[in-house]
């Protein structure tokens, strides 16, 4: 049997919730998945069903409204004792960072954070990892007879599987929270976080000035994707802020497209955005390192090439 | 208020990996070693509070000898403590944990600061695990702290934003970049550092829970297509390779 915490917003299953599970599903073969619930008022929570949960179960509580890291790491620990689970799995979001460590450290069991391919061997999990920023692959294996695994968002591919989706309750953890999210400042937009993202438009030193990541901002609407930059660009004083910045030293990312705007390559960029499907180079200096790495390159002024491949963009979709 | 600080030692960010002949881990060869950046803000951190308010700050490191070199820098920076975890620093982050958090057992400390990930083995999990361990609150990826009498208030990075975080002292902060801007060492703080002890204690890593079975450079990735001619030009078959080949359109 194969635990899979998912996240759940406005109804809808979390998109790395969804890869989560589907990976669950294919390691899983005849063998039980159940899909794992923690919140107050949980709806939505019966489409795991639609991705290949055997079982859907909900811990519900008023206490449980806002995420704690304590009580939602009882939470999922409580399930996996009393279940006898041998596999969780988690999406690596914020969330499935913050919390699996808890839950593993409890049971005192293996974790394999931020994997990027999984695999059953010998009755137990086997894990592919980045070190090193994404300079190296580990294959991990698990000594512990509880394995934990968080699956780095974009990497594995949701897929479909109907399956009953018996719903069950499991009593919510009744001890004190001991540090609780007061209040969350949203983001303005709706975008999603950086290592979420399918799309990435990423500026350098080249934009110049920060006002000139507009640019990036125009062509990140019209494309679907999210703005990054690397870390000059965030050092350089332009009040971009170091949620932005891609890289070892910033935030490892998995689009399906990285556009790296007058950003020259440095070692530490290339190991963070290695894990890109396809990366897109837009320099004026043709011996940047960046273009060793990308699919495409473009020697150009980014500022005569930007504006024109934003209107191109729109007018493709339309 | 005492403050624990944990400390890793990791190849330069500038470096270069290269795999050693086991397949295991990397060659440490001609590896440059600094103090893990995250780390830095953490000690920093601390530091910084104990200018403000005063505080008793011990900075702790798992390592062979070589890690010294991050704990006397940390004494040179304001620590007034060092210790050094003597063992083999392993990539199982709920050892790492385990180790920290028998170490920092009974001895009252008010706040364990560490960095949200190192870089290396890039984890993330050793903060969150030792606050497990010792029954403690954590937040994990802080940007910004504050601490009143018993209390801390923290800030996030969350999916959906910046949360802000509440509960009671003691408890495990995990630092990110934006928490702060680390200083550099002065020659004084350099020279005193020479002077004070750095504190040995055998430690035997046990139980270990997850192992690196192998080690490989990741598939080298090659220069794709260069798009040349004017602007509009470039553009328009960027466009359709990304339609045909990458299918983004």
């Amino acid at each position: 049997m194969i635990l899979v915490f998912c996240e759940i917003k406005d109804g809808a299953i979390r998109k790395p919730s969804l890869e989560a599970l589907s990976e669950a599903r294919r390691l899983a073969g005849d063998n039980n998945v159940s899909a794992l619930f923690v919140g107050s008022e949980i709806s939505g929570a019966e489409n795991a069903s639609s991705y290949g949960a055997d079982t859907i179960i909900k811990v519900e509580s008023p206490t449980l409204a806002g995420y704690s890291s304590d009580l939602f790491a009882n939470a999922i620990a409580d399930v996996i004792i009393a279940k006898n689970i041998k596999i969780l799995l988690l999406a690596a979001t914020s969330i499935g960072k913050d919390v699996a460590p808890r839950v593993a450290a409890r049971l005192g069991a293996g974790l394999a954070a931020d994997v990027t391919a999984l695999c059953i061997k010998d009755g137990r999990l086997q894990a592919v990892r980045p070190m090193y920023a994404g300079k190296a692959n580990a294959i991990v294996d698990f000594l512990a007879e509880v394995q934990v695994a968080t699956i780095r968002p974009n990497v594995v591919a949701v897929s479909t599987a109907s399956k009953a989706g018996t719903m069950e309750n499991f009593p919510a953890p009744t001890s004190d929270i001991k540090a609780i999210v007061k209040e969350i400042i949203a983001r303005s937009s709706e975008k999603p976080d950086l290592t979420e993202a399918d799309i990435i438009v990423s500026g350098g030193r080249g934009m110049k000035d920060g006002a000139n990541f507009k640019l990036l901002e125009d062509l990140a609407t019209a494309i679907g994707g999210v703005v990054g930059a690397s870390r000059a660009a965030v050092d350089a004083g332009w009040d971009i802020p170091h949620s932005a910045q891609v890289g070892q030293t910033g935030k490892v990312v998995s689009p399906t497209l990285y556009i790296a705007c007058g950003i020259s390559g440095a070692i530490q960029h290339l190991a963070g955005i290695s894990g890109s499907k396809f990366i897109v180079a837009i320099n004026k200096d043709a011996e940047a390192p960046i273009f060793k790495v990308a699919d495409y390159g473009i020697v150009g002024d980014l500022f005569e090439v930007l504006p024109e491949l934003t209107k191109a963009v729109k007018a493709v979709k339309g | 208020m005492k403050i624990l600080v944990a400390l890793k030692q990791v190849p330069d960010t500038e470096s270069k990996i290269k795999i050693a002949d086991s397949a295991c881990t990397i060659d440490q060869g001609d590896l440059k070693w600094i103090t893990s950046p995250n780390d830095e803000y953490a000690l920093e951190e601390a530091i910084r509070m104990k200018e403000a308010q005063g505080a008793e700050v011990i900075a702790v490191s798992i390592g062979g000898d070589k890690a010294k070199d991050v704990l006397r820098n940390a004494l040179a920076l304001g620590a007034d403590g060092a210790v050094l975890l003597k063992a083999e620093a392993t990539d199982d982050p709920l050892s790492t944990a385990r180790a920290l958090a028998n170490f920092a057992k009974g001895k009252d400390f008010n706040i364990i600061f560490t960095g949200h990930k190192c870089y290396g083995n890039d984890n993330g999990s050793v903060g969150q695990m030792t606050a497990e361990l010792l029954g403690l609150p954590h937040v994990h990826v802080v940007t910004k702290l504050n601490i009143t009498e018993n209390k801390f208030i923290a800030e996030r990075e969350g999916d959906a934003g910046v949360e802000i975080i509440e509960g009671n002292l003691p408890a495990v902060i995990t630092a990110q970049r934006g928490l702060n801007e680390p200083r550099y060492a002065n020659l004084k703080g350099i020279m005193a550092a020479k002077k004070k002890p750095i504190e040995e204690i055998d430690c035997v890593l046990e139980d270990a829970t997850i192992k690196v079975a192998s080690l490989a450079l990741p598939p080298a990735r090659s220069e794709g297509k260069r798009i040349d001619g004017d602007p509009a030009t470039q553009v328009a078959e960027l466009v359709s390779l990304l339609s045909s080949e990458a299918k983004i359109f």
